[in-house]
């Protein structure tokens, strides 16, 4: 041993405790900004709820199913709401979800190779367009369009079927529930569809070619092979389609006619949760009316959350699929 | 009809409708994109970018205010939400692939990522504008860097989970501590994936108008003082295009195209990129 080795290996692990107190500091730090997302949730959750609480306290549960909504007197129930959003969702959801599943069908199973990164790209971009464009394309060439030429037509063909006839009643003045839905549709579609376009694609290709040796179409491989193989996939992917459109806000409040009410036929104006808040918020008196609206925000998120949480975990274990 | 004609037929009719969905998509696609052009253009002129949103009643005007507010929100915006969420995207994959605590952040960042943005506005008026006086543009960017933060953090962490291992290794190797390693090994080899996630999150929260409304709120007039209430572009579409005058409506739809533009072009921008990275 020379004189010089003790200095040398002070040295070595001065630098390795200066290195391990670098990596303490920037493990922390990281940690630091991952606990703010984390913290960003709770916060919502807990803000809304502090701030719902007067008009919880005041109308207990009953809030829920109560259907009125009276701003000069004060009395408030969220049943209209409700009623609008789930609603237009699920009308959305009906012409959404066939249509996506042809999407990825089309994408996965018969489009040839060199359209399909084209038209998964214009897929992609419909996702990307803000919802206001769709609030202002519906608002002003969907719904005259639709006014004029659809509405009379669907009143013509159903309006004398009993039940079915009083969902289509109504002078046809183009906004309303249903258009709400449609418009929605359209912008629920894209995430739909590429969900399901990229579940479809962890179906193993023997899976599929040993089905197509035996002689299946390929609508039976689509229907019997890859369809149960992804169905948790799918689910979610609708799921989150759902998600998105319990919680859109602008591409409905152009079109739903923000009426707060609950009347049997979709051609009637209606509201729905977050049309409510993005009319009324702004000129919201402090007191139970701006509490009442934070109390809506609680109902939706909660919805919402539970619907994304499902959605997250069913997507999850549909890709997780791909390595077994 | 017998079977194996029957089953020819039902094939026949799947692909036919799986072709008519896409074609409804892409003739969706269009029409919106089309109507936009078309009344959009006629709206874009010189005075569009340098005369502020009229008084109701007058005539012409334009949107520098809304143009110059959006620009100051969503740059603010950037500038916070890219640092949080490239180092929250860093802890997730690089600290923590096996913890409970990383796997709730995960979760919660995917359900962030398609929350309500107008609750996110409820969430910052509590916050902020109840409590700390007012409407103001700095309101505005907290709510949407909110909506920014998961989309950065998830691209971020994606992108560095495909540095292979060995990558990392070597750099230990030769003694580096592992800061140095996230941030000048790991983290430059996926500079292009993550400016792509910086991308799409600001495309995503340029056309956002829900968390501005109770945020930002709006302002007739010029202002760069981001503690003032600020015009913004999606918040001026939406009450000019709610509204009865014409000029009003016609300065909402080329608004409209302005970001519609701003957003499929970013979107195309971050595309290509990404391609072109992950290809060389």
């Amino acid at each position: 041993m020379s004189e010089t080795a003790p200095a040398e290996d002070d040295i070595h692990a001065r630098q390795v405790r200066k290195f391990k107190v670098q990596d303490m500091l920037f493990h922390q730090i990281t940690l630091v900004f991952a606990f703010i997302v984390l913290a960003a949730l709770a916060g919502i959750l807990i803000s809304l709820a502090v701030e719902a609480m007067p008009v919880l306290k005041q109308f207990g549960a009953s809030f829920l199913w109560t259907n009125v909504w009276n701003v000069p007197e004060d009395q408030y129930g969220a049943l209209a709401a409700i009623y609008g959003t789930v609603v237009s969702s699920v009308i959305a959801l009906l012409i959404a979800v066939p249509v996506s599943f042809g999407i990825a069908l089309f994408l996965t199973e018969t489009c040839p190779v060199w359209l399909r990164r084209p038209l998964g790209t214009a897929v992609e971009l419909l996702a990307g367009v803000p919802s206001i464009i769709y609030g202002i394309w519906g608002l002003f060439v969907f719904a005259p369009l639709f006014s004029a030429h659809v509405q009379p037509a669907l009143q013509a063909l159903l309006g004398d079927v009993p039940v079915v006839g009083g969902w289509f009643e109504g002078p046809p003045i183009g906004i309303g529930i249903l258009t709400a839905g449609i418009v929605l549709s359209l912008m629920v579609i894209p995430f739909i569809a590429s969900v399901m376009r990229d579940v479809f694609e962890t179906v193993p290709p023997p899976l599929k070619e040993s089905a197509y040796g035996i002689g299946c179409t390929t609508w039976e491989v689509v229907t019997r092979i890859v369809l149960p193989y992804t169905r948790v996939g799918v689910i979610g992917g609708i799921m989150l389609g759902l998600g998105r459109a319990l919680g859109e806000t602008m591409a409905v409040t152009f079109v739903i006619g923000n009426a707060n009410r609950i009347v049997g036929s979709l051609f009637a104006p209606g509201t729905s949760i977050a049309s409510t808040l993005a009319n009324e918020f702004g000129e919201a008196d402090p007191g139970l009316h701006i509490s009442a609206l934070f109390a809506l925000g609680l109902v939706l998120f909660i919805i919402t959350f539970i619907v994304l949480a499902l959605s997250q975990w069913m997507i999850r274990r549909g890709v997780a699929k791909q390595g077994t | 009809m017998n079977l194996y004609s029957r089953r020819i037929w039902t094939n026949r009719m799947g692909i036919a409708l799986s072709m008519l969905a896409m074609a409804f998509g892409l003739a969706a696609l269009m029409w919106i994109l089309w109507t936009l052009f078309y009344n959009g253009f006629s709206a874009l002129s010189w005075e569009f970018f340098t005369q502020d949103t009229p008084a109701p009643g007058s005539e012409g005007g334009g949107l520098r205010n809304a143009i110059v507010g959006s620009l100051l929100i969503v740059g603010v915006t950037t500038l916070v939400s890219t640092p949080v969420g490239i180092l929250a995207g860093i802890y997730l994959a690089e600290f923590g692939t096996t913890s409970k605590f990383a796997a709730a952040t995960r979760f919660v960042t995917d359900i962030m990522l398609s929350a309500p943005s107008i609750v996110i506005g409820l969430f910052v008026y509590a916050l902020a504008v109840a409590t700390l006086g007012g409407f103001s543009g700095w309101a505005g960017s907290l709510a949407l860097s909110l909506i920014a933060i998961p989309v950065v953090v998830r691209t971020t962490e994606n992108m560095l989970r495909l540095v292979p291992t060995s990558l990392r290794e070597a750099a230990f190797a030769v003694g580096a501590p592992r800061w140095r390693v996230s941030l000048n090994v790991t983290l430059r080899a996926v500079k292009a994936g993550v400016v792509t996630g910086i991308l799409l999150a600001i495309a995503r929260v340029t056309g956002e108008t829900a968390p501005l409304l109770f945020t930002a709120l709006n302002n007739q007039f010029y202002s760069a003082d981001m503690s003032q209430p600020m015009g913004n572009l999606p918040v001026v579409i939406f009450q000019f295009a709610m509204s009865p005058y014409d000029n009003w409506v016609s300065l909402a739809w080329g608004g409209a195209l302005l970001i519609a533009l701003l957003v499929l072009g970013i979107n195309i921008v971050a595309r290509v990129l990404f391609r072109k990275k992950t290809q060389a």
